[in-house]
């Protein structure tokens, strides 16, 4: 391995690496509006009101990302109606594309995940809400959704996680994401090994920073359960 | 039906059930080995098998399939001497097995420690050596409690398989591409291999579960 090499494409690479970290910042916050009602409606008692999160959730799920990406990316302008509507010129940029289908994408397993968290709260907890004279919609917004946050974190940071290694299929429709501008550098530098190299060194960075910040964040909204201070363990 | 090109999708959906299932072959036996490391008495061969999880379960799918099929080539040729190229279906088994192998490691690991302890004591007791233990009594129990984390791990493995697409294998996903592009309708196409792969999960998922029953059978459950 050219070590020179290696080490001269890191500020490309970075520039690209700017672009993941948005891609997944977007497309996390827009994701995580998705699942809310996505997971509240997959709980619902009412079978017909089930079916519909429940199919998202299975097609989003069992099919692969990529399939997803192209199916928004070149999929859509089949249709006249899309290239002549006032969305065209959105859903025309490979940016845009990219971060509707990874919302998408990471809404239906958040959603999953959530509902899990949903019907983890200890049913107690919600019996002596109703005790008290809490209406339904105040017990979801004090007492389950708090709860469900905190018990879902870990899973949802996975998810996360993954959203982050999954960016990388960006590259395949045209944009310059940390892979995608590896893609572009060896295109010149004829050097995949250092570049590519490079590039995982980067994203296992990345990676690792947010693991830290996901320990640090459990910590803090766990406070509750860790000893006081100044108690031995 | 799909103007005649149904035929080659399900070429491509075939190449795409054998990519899956020749990398979860080499999959399983990374990730027992990489079990073994981590379980491993020695410290340097523990640090092997952390290295190995944390880099190949950090790096994006596509990132180790693209590393694989051009540093391959680049690797081969160095030691060969001569311009060897990786096929895209080995480079696609390659890379995907050892994502999976590195994911399955902690599943083995997690499911080796699981075993009761007095079932390895007893059999010391009896006399079996080390490695007659990990073969008569633990693996054979491991595969019941692994098999469910395993299973999910398959189910990502199967829809990593269209990555394999993007180095030119002509896999289900690729077949979509050429027949969109031959017809300029993408969305057909595209929402047929979706189906198709939506079929591969489902049927992935009934015979998971098959053998979660078969493995689990004269077992008792606290709740079911």
């Amino acid at each position: 391995m050219n070590m020179e090499t290696f080490f001269s494409v890191f500020p490309g690479l970075m520039e690209g690496a700017w672009l993941t970290v948005q891609l997944v910042g977007i497309a996390v916050l827009i994701g995580f509006a998705i699942a809310l009602p996505v997971a509240l409606l997959r709980v619902s008692e009412n079978p017909l009101v089930r079916a519909g999160p429940y199919a998202y959730i299975f097609f989003f799920r069992g099919t692969p990302l990529l399939v997803q990406i192209f199916l928004v990316y070149y999929g859509l302008s089949q249709f006249e109606a899309v290239r002549d509507s006032f969305l065209w010129p959105v859903l025309r940029e490979a940016y845009w594309c990219a971060i509707i289908a990874f919302s998408l994408n990471t809404a239906a397993y958040s959603a999953e995940i959530l509902r899990g968290a949903i019907q983890a709260v200890p049913w107690g907890e919600v019996e002596a809400a109703r005790a008290v004279g809490m209406s339904r919609a105040l017990t979801y917004r004090r007492i389950i959704l708090p709860r469900a946050f905190r018990i879902c974190l870990p899973a949802y940071g996975n998810e996360v996680i993954l959203m982050v290694k999954s960016s990388a299929l960006a590259s395949t429709i045209t944009l310059l994401d940390l892979t995608g501008m590896a893609r572009k550098i060896i295109a010149v530098n004829y050097q995949p090994v250092e570049t590519f190299a490079a590039a995982g060194v980067i994203y296992l960075v990345m990676i690792f920073l947010f693991a830290t910040f996901l320990r640090w964040l459990e910590k803090r909204l766990h406070a509750n359960l860790s000893p006081p201070p100044g108690m031995p363990n | 039906m799909l103007q005649g090109f149904l035929p080659q999708l399900l070429s491509g959906l075939w190449v795409t059930v054998q990519l899956a299932l020749a990398a979860v072959c080499v999959g399983l036996v990374m990730g027992i080995l990489g079990a073994a490391m981590k379980l491993s008495p020695i410290a340097p061969v523990r640090w092997i098998a952390e290295v190995y999880t944390a880099i190949f379960r950090g790096l994006p799918e596509l990132l180790t399939v693209l590393l694989v099929y051009f540093g391959g080539t680049v690797l081969l040729t160095a030691i060969v001497g001569d311009y060897v190229e990786v096929s895209a279906f080995g480079a696609g088994v390659a890379a995907l097995g050892i994502t999976f192998g590195a994911y399955a490691t902690e599943v083995f690991r997690g499911a080796i420690i699981a075993i009761p302890k007095g079932q390895i004591e007893a059999a010391h007791a009896y006399g079996m050596s080390k490695l007659l233990t990990f073969r008569r009594v633990v693996l054979p129990q491991v595969w019941r409690i692994a098999l469910p984390g395993l299973g999910n791990l398959f189910l990502v493995l199967m829809k990593d398989t269209a990555l394999v697409s993007v180095v030119g294998l002509e896999d289900l996903m690729r077949e979509a591409d050429i027949a969109s592009r031959y017809t300029k309708e993408p969305f057909t196409f595209y929402m047929a291999a979706a189906v198709m792969y939506l079929g591969l999960t489902v049927v992935s998922m009934a015979v998971l579960h098959r053998l979660e029953k078969r493995a689990n059978r004269g077992q008792r459950r606290a709740a079911s």
